[in-house]
């Protein structure tokens, strides 16, 4: 009954006081390489929506999204957020999908203070901070962590490394790079592909020669499951690792018998089913996992979980903060605490806008063409 | 540097090379019956690999590959009738254009009809795991297979064009359509031929490489640009001559990325080709007798 005059009094509220939607912008890559990343987040984030403007909206006020779709093109980002910001004024814009779209965003977001919550990964996009700038996804940096963790393990010491030339390989890149001599590992030959490459078999044949005990690859392109079978074609018998880029099921698909044995850090989203029943994120991932299965009727992948975090710390910072004042919805997402999403529990502070841990991290492996959890 | 690797190398370029060859085929096919530059092209591949992915989920390999080469000739034949048959001697600046224009309509339309995804075909033989040694290097056999098919591709049409009456009719065509119709050659309906032949063969190409190279909405573009710069620095109009070239860029690739750093292949691949332009317009291998009227 309480509720119901809430509901009924937001009502009233809503029609009198704000009746102007929350107006909200997004910038995916719908299209284009990074496809497999975007087309998820923005079903996503308009699944959410049409949720909770179905159960009366934010506050009383409905949503209005508009989704841009920047085919991962760093220019286009650029003036689709020009566009959202000045002609749409949004209140926040949720994406961009790739981190080097991301980082081209940064300045103006933070010039224009504007609030900006990034679906991509690399560490750059908060490290150094930017007052209007946060992301969701686990930073590169875990991910790298992670990944020599595990080779430290194996008794791994030698390594090669082969990125994509996106936003999102150089920054891996430059993370792995840096890392690896702290963890005692030699990075023997860093090799930068094309994002639209064919064939990687010549590259591959470059780190071969090396001598190297592992690969790892670093790219979010469908390059991830040519890696792995042109490896297998030559004869390349390392064990591959690759980023958490690789956390969609269409790339083990189209990378077939290829992928089994591939081991890769990602949220615990791709293993919602087996994580206990006591894990603090099993209700969320298995709700969100349930509502995006039945209704686009295809596996979820850890970008929806992206898309879905930012909409979950958006709304929460507006609900905080009581109302669309930007700088009072910006102080209120960088004062959340313990908010539990699907890439792992947000903890901000004025000093960390991803908010995640090294913790929000399971290394993951290919069996029979589905993820499962590495031993 | 071991025998091997250098073996490596060279096998890994003429994989590559042979599918840049087998786009550059397909522009050949309609230049040389129309002096046209097909620049949609490289989404007949990507039809050929999209419509056969699709069809092999119900009916055995062999047979969604045979209908994927039919229904993209006849799309082929359809964007001909539908769009450039009414042309009445078109500019070949408008032709460009034109086909530009149909080669996004098609990268669009399968947009929406499959979808953003990567597909691939299953290998036709042997699996994503399968590997040949050959003299110590090793290779996938649906590498075999598309040198295979590209031999074939390019034995029939040399075959066709040299041989059989419709083949010299469409070089007729192409020399020059006037006096073709007036010795009672129906030049429209050979047009027509020509797209289905290209479009039909740019679905098998786009077969054969699927299970490598992965089949997506947008690869036509990249596919097409490499394939244009085989077919002219082979000489355009000349099959061969573009098979050679694609080997010919896809080795030098391999050559580069074996001693620079990855991100100069192009660079390289393109200033081999802006020498032979400036030294030999024509093409590696084009004789000027080759070129139709309209451009020599």
């Amino acid at each position: 009954m309480a509720r119901r005059i809430v509901f009924l009094i937001c009502l009233v509220l809503g029609a009198t006081v704000s009746a102007e939607p929350i107006r909200i912008g997004a910038i995916f890559a719908v299209t284009g390489p990074a496809a497999n990343l975007g087309l998820p987040e923005s079903r996503t984030l308009q699944m959410l929506v049409d949720e909770a403007n179905s159960s009366g909206g934010i506050l009383g006020r409905k949503i209005e999204l508009i989704v841009k779709d920047s085919q991962g093109n760093t220019e286009k980002a650029v003036s689709f957020a020009k566009q959202l910001v000045e002609e749409s004024q949004v209140l926040a814009i949720i994406g961009p999908t790739t981190s080097g779209e991301s980082m081209a965003l940064k300045g103006y977001a933070d010039q224009n203070e504007q609030i900006l919550i990034s679906c991509a990964a690399a560490a750059t996009i908060v490290n150094p901070v930017a007052k209007w700038v946060f992301k969701t996804p686990q930073m590169d940096s875990f991910a790298a962590q992670a990944i020599f963790t595990t080779m430290k393990k194996l008794g791994i010491s030698r390594i090669g490394v082969v990125v994509s030339n996106t936003g999102f390989g150089q920054g891996g890149k430059a993370q792995l790079e840096k890392l690896a001599p702290q963890n005692g590992l030699t990075v023997a030959i860093t090799e930068v592909y094309d994002s639209t490459a064919t064939d990687l078999t010549a590259v591959l044949a470059k780190v071969k020669a090396q001598n190297v005990q592992a690969v790892v690859n670093w790219s979010v392109e469908p390059a991830q499951s040519l890696v792995p079978k042109n490896m297998k074609q030559m004869g390349f018998d390392v064990p591959l690792f690759q980023s958490h880029g690789f956390g969609n099921i269409a790339f083990v698909t189209a990378a077939g018998k290829a992928a089994d044995g591939i081991i890769f850090p990602a949220g615990r989203l791709l293993v919602a089913d087996v994580l206990p029943a006591s894990h603090p994120q099993k209700q969320v991932l298995s709700a969100y996992k349930k509502a995006y299965e039945t209704k686009f009727l295809e596996d979820v992948s850890t970008f929806g979980g992206h898309a879905y975090d930012a909409f979950l710390i958006l709304t929460e910072g507006i609900r905080k903060a009581g109302g669309t004042d930007k700088f009072k919805v910006r102080d209120a997402i960088e004062g959340l605490k313990g908010v539990v999403g699907t890439a792992g529990v947000f903890n901000f502070s004025p000093e960390d806008h991803n908010g995640l841990t090294m913790d929000s991290f399971e290394m993951l492996t290919v069996k029979n063409g589905q993820f499962a959890l590495y031993p | 540097m071991g025998a091997d690797q250098i073996l490596q190398y060279l096998l890994s370029g003429i994989t590559t090379g042979s599918v840049y060859a087998i786009v550059g085929i397909g522009f050949n096919i309609i230049y040389s019956s129309t002096g046209i530059i097909n620049f949609a092209q490289g989404e007949f591949l990507m039809l050929g690999g999209m419509i056969s992915v699709s069809l092999s989920h119900s009916m055995p390999l062999a047979a969604a590959i045979a209908a994927a080469v039919i229904m993209t000739g006849l799309i082929g034949v359809l964007l001909q009738r539908l769009f450039i048959s009414w042309l009445k001697n078109p500019a070949v600046l408008r032709m460009i254009i034109i086909t530009i224009g149909l080669s996004i309509l098609v990268r669009e339309a399968s947009l929406h009809i499959w979808d953003e995804k990567v597909h691939a075909l299953p290998f036709w033989t042997g699996s994503e795991t399968s590997s040949l040694a050959v003299l110590g290097a090793r290779i996938s056999p649906q590498v075999l297979w598309v040198l295979g098919v590209s031999a074939l591709m390019v034995g029939a049409l040399t075959l066709f064009f040299r041989h059989t009456l419709t083949g010299k009719a469409m070089r007729a065509c192409a020399s020059n359509a006037t006096a073709a119709r007036l010795c009672g050659i129906r030049t429209s309906s050979l047009v027509t031929l020509s797209f289905f032949i290209a479009a039909a063969m740019g679905g098998l190409a786009g077969c054969v490489v699927s299970p490598l190279t992965q089949t997506q909405y947008d690869m036509g573009t990249s596919l097409a640009v490499k394939g244009f710069t085989c077919a002219v620095l082979g000489g355009l109009g000349n099959v061969t001559g573009a098979v050679a070239a694609g080997l010919l860029v896809g080795v030098l690739e391999a050559a580069s990325i074996s001693v620079l750093p990855l991100a100069y292949k192009d660079v390289v691949a393109l200033a081999i080709m802006l020498c032979i332009l400036f030294f030999r317009p024509e093409g590696l291998f084009g004789g000027r007798a080759a070129a139709p009227a309209g451009v020599r």
